[in-house]
């Protein structure tokens, strides 16, 4: 990025080594943990980080109610005023469209206090619409990609 | 089954697959030939316009693909009242005028002006008239002129964020816009050709609606119209217009709110319409599709309605578009974000 940073000195935090969990699962429920391994390296939009390393995620972030199809996820962005916000939601939710059935229904918000907009950001988030119309704009979708590609434990 | 009352029942009659991606709006055409089989339009994150037609032998088929207009999502259409045009609106902020003629649908006009992604197109009931909305905030009005040339006779400024759906009033030349900002705007020409909004619905001051209102519909007399939300409820509004002075104005600001139906959908409601037999179908993003009716005996405390129907799983994802058959108030359509178009029969007697 060739602006000023948002967050130029983040917190960087060591990636635990997790052991895989129960690996011979293939047809178990899926859980948070499933979540959380998928969406963990997503690259943070504005430093060689992932978003577990910055602690904008955590395991705790992620809630699965496999019978009812619900996917949330609440984020911790690194400063109050962080306009990556959207971007990082965008990704998550991306993410998790790529790697889960399609029924899920998936909530992504902030985490609450985070932001200083963060009730207009979690509408934002949230409204398919405009979620839809920013990963057709092609500026927005590269930004995005860039942060699942360099995902190195991606599926895909 | 429902078990409510007897035997109502919404069957699946249908299936219409063919969208590459989710299929976002329909629209049945509203005036056929005599005779004629029911026409549908559906449209979608493919950037493709479908039209779909009844067979001789009762099947439904995909006669025509409109494609490589729109570089973008399509995410409404809308045929003009005599049934000859369809507008379709895109996320790449033009609104597109087709026209069957000799077999094939051709593009005859691209509306631009907007500045990013049209969200919804309506024909005024004359089809004099179209307006659309957009992301950019903004509502604009166009006039048709002979050799499909399209004015734009006004530009809309009051939303607060971007306009979700525009709906023209069935009778009179009042527009009605739904937003992002939570409320619902009422457009009103003063005679002068100048429009103003006449009359704003918000939560605060109307009752109105606490989070992004998707879609509105109008009843066939023009005298109510319902509108649905992400804050999960559906609202049903009443005025005191008088439909038999069409043109002085009197009363556009008059709506008010008369009954909230809530409970019913666990997520965001994306459409809801009002049948010409006074049914309200509402579609969302919990999967389900509900029917509503006014409920005749409960006058002592004022007009409400009540839920005939509930059909879950309705479709495998979110339901994003509703839509009842005008030549027959039994059948209804409804868009998926699964991909899916399905047709739905009403069977059984329901004011029973």
């Amino acid at each position: 990025m060739t602006v000023g940073m948002i967050n130029a000195n983040p917190v960087v935090h060591e990636r635990p080594e997790r052991a895989a969990h129960h690996a011979h699962a293939a047809a178990a429920a899926l859980d948070a943990l499933d979540v959380f391994d998928t969406v963990r390296d997503i690259k943070d939009p504005e430093h060689p980080y992932s978003l577990e390393q910055l602690s904008v995620l955590s395991q705790e972030s992620v809630s699965v109610d496999e019978k009812l199809g619900h996917i949330q996820i609440t984020f911790t962005p690194t400063v109050q005023h962080c306009s990556m916000a959207t971007v990082i939601g965008l990704c998550l939710r991306l993410k998790l469209m790529q790697n889960f059935p399609s029924h899920f229904k998936i909530d992504i918000k902030v985490a609450p206090g985070s932001l200083a907009n963060e009730e207009s950001v979690n509408k934002q988030l949230n409204d398919k619409e405009r979620v839809a119309a920013a990963l057709e704009n092609p500026n927005l979708r590269q930004l995005v990609d860039d942060c699942l590609c360099s995902d190195h434990s991606s599926s895909y | 089954m429902d078990g409510r009352g007897g035997a109502v029942e919404l069957r699946e009659t249908h299936r219409l697959t063919g969208h590459a991606d989710r299929a976002w709006a329909l629209a049945w055409n509203p005036n056929l030939g005599a005779g004629a089989s029911p026409v549908l339009a559906s449209c979608g994150g493919d950037k493709t316009v479908r039209i779909w037609k009844r067979a001789p032998d009762g099947g439904w088929q995909c006669t025509d693909v409109l494609e490589d207009t729109h570089n973008r999502t399509v995410r409404s259409c809308a045929w003009s009242p005599d049934g000859k045009l369809l507008a379709t609106a895109s996320f790449d902020a033009t609104t597109a005028i087709w026209e069957y003629s000799g077999g094939d649908f051709e593009c005859v006009a691209t509306l631009e002006g907007h500045e990013n992604e049209v969200k919804s197109a309506s024909w005024s009931q004359s089809g004099s008239l179209l307006a659309t909305c957009s992301r950019d905030k903004a509502v604009w009005i166009w006039e048709m002129q002979p050799g499909n040339e399209y004015e734009c006779v006004a530009v809309l400024q009051g939303h607060t964020q971007d306009v979700k759906m525009v709906q023209w009033h069935p009778i009179l030349d009042i527009l009605v816009s739904v937003s992002y900002d939570n409320t619902i705007k009422v457009w009103a020409d003063d005679g002068n050709d100048e429009w103003h909004c006449v009359q704003t619905l918000t939560e605060a001051d109307n009752c109105g609606h606490s989070s992004t209102v998707w879609s509105i519909s109008f009843n066939q007399k023009g005298n109510r119209m319902v509108t649905c939300s992400d804050d999960c409820t559906l609202k049903i509004w009443d005025t005191s217009i008088d439909l038999s002075q069409p043109e002085t104005g009197e009363g556009h600001e008059s709506w008010q709110h008369v009954s909230t139906l809530t409970g019913y959908h666990g997520r965001t409601i994306f459409s809801a319409h009002w049948s010409s037999g006074d049914f309200i179908a509402s579609g969302a993003g919990d999967d389900a599709i509900c029917l509503f009716v006014e409920e005749k005996s409960s006058m002592v405390e004022g007009p409400s309605y009540r839920l005939i129907l509930k059909k879950e799983k309705a479709h495998d994802m979110d339901i994003n578009s509703v839509r009842w058959c005008p030549q027959d108030p039994r059948v209804l359509a409804s868009a998926s974000d699964d991909g899916t178009v399905k047709l739905w029969e009403l069977r059984g007697n329901i004011l029973a």
